[in-house]
């Protein structure tokens, strides 16, 4: 069960705005969710070490080699908004 | 100092591993580049790009454990730690939780009240932020402006356990930790550059309790000194507080050099709810024991040692012992030369003399000078072989710290053999003694020290090159 508190936390730390009625919503739908997976409690895992991956693969590196960086002009063209060179970004400090 | 309560301080290290390329991707590391021309689409965080790990930084990372007495994972994965801020343009940072690639080592430091254990909880691999720069105050701009060349330094997080009791112990471990990574050369450690960052936590407890008191941190110094100086301040301004029933406040407060206190960081409430979970875009890392083997025959002697070992076998005192094994490069310099002339004490007083002068004087590199150890042998000889007398040395010294040339090939070119021709030096005294006949009385009179003036005219005639004991006896044996 996710209550609309945890829904709220979870936008919050999401950064995003919710109105009352779709944290109802989400409260309703992540508890389905989180049901629904639930189901896997079912299963005994008691030997089993945690898994992250699911395919076998392991140790992959490259080479510590420079290779060329991207021009200054593709770096920034998607940049909202830039000044010297440097991506310009609003306000850190919120307001509240 | 005060017996009522106890400090309990950890400290938190990130070291920039000095490999040339990112650790997720080929972008170069070097510091001072014009912003944001080390970038690509993988640091940049653009969609539909993957990370692949730079292996240097992993070998970087598993040396320091050895070197720092850990346990190295046999098995270890990298996560994701997300947080919004500006200097992430993933919204991420690649990151290690709950399987860090080192953990449970230690480190013993010495301080005046004898030697103390201080344990490591975990050494952990990590990409670096980028670097944001403020309009005015961080909480009275209109924005900022950002910085990604740094995006994607590989660094080590090196955590302390709570072991620290006082803040003299605490710049003990930042220095040992400091000099340590050093002679691995996974580092260069520069704190201006930002390449060693430290954060502290410091609390106070009643002797005797077990329970930790509420922990202050402590960010953004940017000095050893700096951090010794803030906790010393905080272990004071705690122990008043605690003193007068007030109740400390969980907060990050950083030191301020201008007022010489700590000041509270106002900046947002933080909920510290990283979500942490597997990164999906990086497969695991297995370190058998083969590839750690492999680094463990390249461990260099750790500078305790080599410290103590220069006192037993060359017989050094502790204070040179200490200098010359400030840094690998000069230590090496020491025992290369000391491996061709045999006399320790004076091969460490011309390099704590005159070449730590040359490189105070002339701010480079230990390793960037052009002087070696071979060099410095054969110069020695020389001045023991009567060939150069030890002030013309320091001309020959000077030569070869700058050019690298061969002692014996200054001293031709430049004409700097010493004179020890007996037909030569006793005309120069006997001009000398009928130069100063008031001086010559005086030594008669029983004035000895005056001798030591003549001797010195002599050697401002021969600029320096006159052998300084054979004038010295011509003058005691023609005054008599």
């Amino acid at each position: 069960m996710i209550n609309e508190e945890e829904v709220r936390y979870i936008a919050d730390l999401a950064s995003l705005k919710l109105s009352e009625k779709e944290v109802e919503m989400f409260s309703k739908q992540l508890s389905d969710i989180v049901d629904y997976v639930e189901k896997l409690d079912e299963l005994d895992t008691e030997d089993i070490v945690p898994t992250a991956y699911t395919i076998p693969v392991k140790n992959v590196f490259r080479e510590d080699k420079v290779k060329e960086s991207l021009s200054l002009e593709k770096v920034l063209k998607n940049a909202p908004e830039k000044q010297a060179d440097q991506f310009r970004v609003p306000k850190i400090i919120e307001e509240d | 100092m005060d017996n009522k309560y106890e400090t309990i301080i950890g400290l938190e290290v990130h070291t920039q591993l000095d490999t040339k390329s990112k650790i997720f991707c080929s972008c170069s590391t070097e510091f001072g580049s014009e912003p944001n021309t080390n970038t690509c689409p993988v640091c940049l965080g653009l969609p539909g790009t993957l990370p692949v790990l730079n292996k240097k930084a992993v070998d970087y990372l598993i040396i320091t454990g050895l070197a720092l007495n850990c346990e190295i994972a046999f098995y270890s994965k990298f996560d994701r730690k997300n947080y919004f801020y500006p200097d992430l343009p993933k919204a991420y940072q690649i990151s290690q939780f709950d399987l860090p690639l080192a953990k449970n080592g230690y480190i013993k430091v010495e301080t005046e009240e004898g030697i103390h254990r201080i344990g490591i909880t975990r050494i952990h691999l990590e990409e670096d932020a980028g670097k944001l720069i403020h309009e005015g105050s961080i909480d009275q701009s209109s924005g900022s402006l950002v910085d990604y060349n740094r995006t994607g330094v590989p660094l080590a997080e090196i955590v302390s356990e709570p072991d620290i009791r006082t803040p003299e112990q605490a710049r003990e471990y930042l220095n040992y930790l400091k000099k340590t990574l050093e002679y691995l050369k996974v580092s260069d450690c520069n704190m201006e550059e930002g390449s060693l960052r430290c954060d502290a936590n410091i609390s106070l407890r009643l002797h005797g309790n077990k329970k930790f008191g509420t922990k202050v941190e402590l960010k953004n110094m940017n000095s050893f000194k700096a951090i010794e100086k803030a906790l010393a301040y905080e272990q004071k301004r705690q122990r008043k507080m605690l003193e007068n029933d007030k109740k400390i406040v969980q907060e990050t407060r950083t030191w301020d050099e201008n007022k010489s206190k700590t000041i509270s960081m106002r900046g947002k409430e933080e909920a510290n709810d990283y979500r942490y979970f597997p990164e999906p875009d990086l497969v695991p890392l297995e370190i058998d024991e083969k590839w750690k083997k492999d680094i463990e025959e390249r461990l260099p002697e750790l500078p305790a040692v080599k410290r103590k070992r220069f006192i037993d076998e060359y017989n050094l005192p502790e204070y040179d012992a200490d200098v010359i094994t400030d840094s690998r490069d000069l230590a090496d310099l020491f025992e290369n030369s000391v491996s061709e002339y045999k006399d320790a004490k004076v091969v460490s007083n011309w390099i704590m003399g005159e070449f730590l002068r040359l490189i105070n004087e002339e701010k480079t590199a230990i390793e960037d000078t052009k002087i070696t150890g071979q060099l410095l042998a054969k110069m020695l000889k020389m001045i023991d072989q009567d060939i150069i007398s030890s002030k013309i040395a320091k001309t020959v010294f000077e030569e070869m710290f700058y050019t690298g040339k061969d002692p014996e090939e200054i001293v031709k070119e430049k004409g700097l053999k010493q004179i020890s021709d007996q037909g030569e030096l006793e005309s120069l005294v006997e001009k000398i003694i009928d130069e100063n006949p008031s001086v010559i009385d005086d030594i008669k009179n029983g004035k000895d020290k005056a001798v030591g003036y003549l001797v010195g005219q002599v050697m401002k005639e021969t600029k320096g090159k006159a052998n300084p004991q054979m004038v010295n006896k011509m003058f005691k044996e023609k005054i008599k």
